[in-house]
């Protein structure tokens, strides 16, 4: 039985581990590298590199740093931020990347997603994305960094999306995130109830309930968080340990 | 010093498999002629993408006949994903002729889609559990571990006296083989964090003197025209 995934995001930004709360404010928290590597111990099941310039200063991605993770991390890793062009995309995944995660350019060019998806393949095509609640039970897609609003709705484009080629789709709440309140878990579970694609959950991890709640109550395949990890508020293996004692699968050997 | 050779034939990533022999301080090298396989003591057909591109890509660059060669050298081999698959007889990917796409043959029987009635996705992605029986490829880890896995068809057959990994999704299907010199993972070693490593360590750490001959007279299939492979 497959297992639901934890997954460390690095917010990256000129090469340096950051994270940024609510998306400004950040702070430093070391070299990417060495942060994969602990969390490839840790029990990691994945990892997300992101770009967090990239997208609004046109910013290529750190490429060194893709390249370096590939030589010392042997788990499955994303990188997004800014991936804009096939080119882009077909050079993340020689130099060792498992998938790329595109936000801003799927949204305002969504072919991209299926021309990436029929060359790559689905698997390797992650679309994310960033919301805010509107109004109850509604949710808006936000693009450039949760600068620019769209008025998309987030259910309608995460639907679309998976048409058009995704293989999975990063959710982030702006709302949770960087407050460690808890994952979105309305949200979460509209987009993954009507998807057939993994969702991963991410922005707002606080506590060890946070991570079931979004697999029992927001049917997320995959948790991600940041801050939380960053600062051992808590550890995976606690949080995995949580997650097996509810009778949800994970991998315990690392 | 021992030669490792990555057998490049133009499918999918095969840096992360080089990456991961270096880590574990071995030299791999990607390997485009098949008159590199003469030279080397283990080689990996690793591989991501549709069968019958690849067993074409094989046929074309002559690798399938520098491969039997090799195999029948008593130097080990591992397939990784597509590569175990190209291990098989046929498969029924990418079909041409009467339904079937005919493979290596260094182990019997079909490599088929996930049958689409049984409520899981496909493609099978994501980390998942290997039940395992004694084997080399295996040595040293516990008996049931977790692998990632990114693949859409594969062996049913889990009765297969060389099968040595069974692993579930929405029903069994043979995870990984192994026999005499020749093993292969349906799974993915370099990105199965330590236990994949570890697998990746035993294969680099095996050569020709730890298979008996007797293990070699056993490959071949039916299908190979009732001649044995070696």
């Amino acid at each position: 039985m497959l297992t639901k995934r934890i997954i460390p995001c690095l917010d990256i930004k000129n090469g340096r581990v950051v994270k940024g709360i609510n998306f400004v404010s950040l702070r430093d928290a070391g070299d990417p590298v060495e942060a994969a590597q602990f969390y490839n111990q840790a029990g990691a099941d994945e990892l997300m590199l992101l770009d967090i310039n990239a997208s609004h200063e046109g910013r290529s991605t750190m490429l060194d740093v893709v390249s370096r993770t590939a030589e010392q991390v042997f788990i499955p890793f994303s990188v997004g931020g800014g991936i804009s062009s096939m080119d882009e995309i077909k050079t993340l995944l020689r130099l060792g990347a498992d998938k790329v995660s595109i936000n801003t350019p799927a949204v305002r060019n969504p072919n991209f997603i299926t021309e990436a998806a029929l060359h790559f393949g689905s698997q390797c095509i992650v679309v994310a994305i960033d919301c805010k609640q509107k109004e109850p039970g509604h949710w808006e897609v936000y693009v450039n960094g949760g600068r620019v609003p769209t008025g998309k709705d987030a259910l309608e484009w995460a639907i679309e999306a998976e048409r058009l080629g995704a293989g999975e789709i990063l959710l982030t709440s702006m709302d949770a995130d960087g407050v460690g309140q808890g994952y979105d878990l309305a949200i979460t579970r509209q987009i993954s109830d009507a998807l057939r694609i993994p969702v991963i959950a991410s922005g707002g991890a606080g506590k060890l309930e946070d991570f079931s709640d979004a697999v029992i109550q927001g049917g997320a395949d995959a948790m991600l968080a940041a801050t939380l990890f960053h600062f051992r508020k808590l550890e995976i293996s606690e949080v995995k340990k949580h997650l097996a004692s509810l009778g949800i699968p994970v991998r315990m050997d690392y | 010093m021992s030669q490792i050779a990555i057998i490049d034939y133009g499918m999918g990533n095969i840096r992360s498999v080089q990456k991961a022999c270096e880590y574990l301080g071995h030299t791999a090298l990607l390997v485009h002629e098949p008159n590199a396989l003469a030279e080397a003591d283990h080689v990996i057909l690793p591989g991501v993408g549709a069968f019958a591109d690849a067993m074409a890509q094989l046929r074309q660059s002559g690798f399938d006949v520098a491969l039997r060669q090799y195999v029948c050298s008593g130097k080990p081999l591992l397939g990784i994903c597509l590569g175990m698959q190209l291990f098989f007889e046929s498969s029924t990917e990418g079909s041409l002729i009467n339904g079937i796409q005919t493979g290596l043959g260094f182990f019997p029987g079909l490599v088929s889609r996930f049958p689409a009635n049984l409520n899981v996705k496909i493609p099978h992605i994501g980390w998942n559990e290997v039940q395992t029986s004694p084997s080399k490829l295996f040595a040293g880890l516990p008996p049931k571990f977790f692998t990632y896995f990114v693949h859409a068809y594969q062996v049913s057959n889990t009765e297969l006296p060389s099968t040595i990994g069974i692993t579930h999704h929405g029903k069994p299907f043979v995870s990984a083989v192994e026999q005499g010199n020749v093993m292969a993972t349906q799974f993915h070693p370099e990105k199965s964090g330590s236990v994949g490593l570890k697998i990746l360590e035993n294969f680099l750490c095996l050569n020709a003197e730890d298979f008996t001959a007797r293990a070699k007279g056993k490959l071949g299939t039916s299908k190979t025209g009732g001649v044995p492979l070696c």
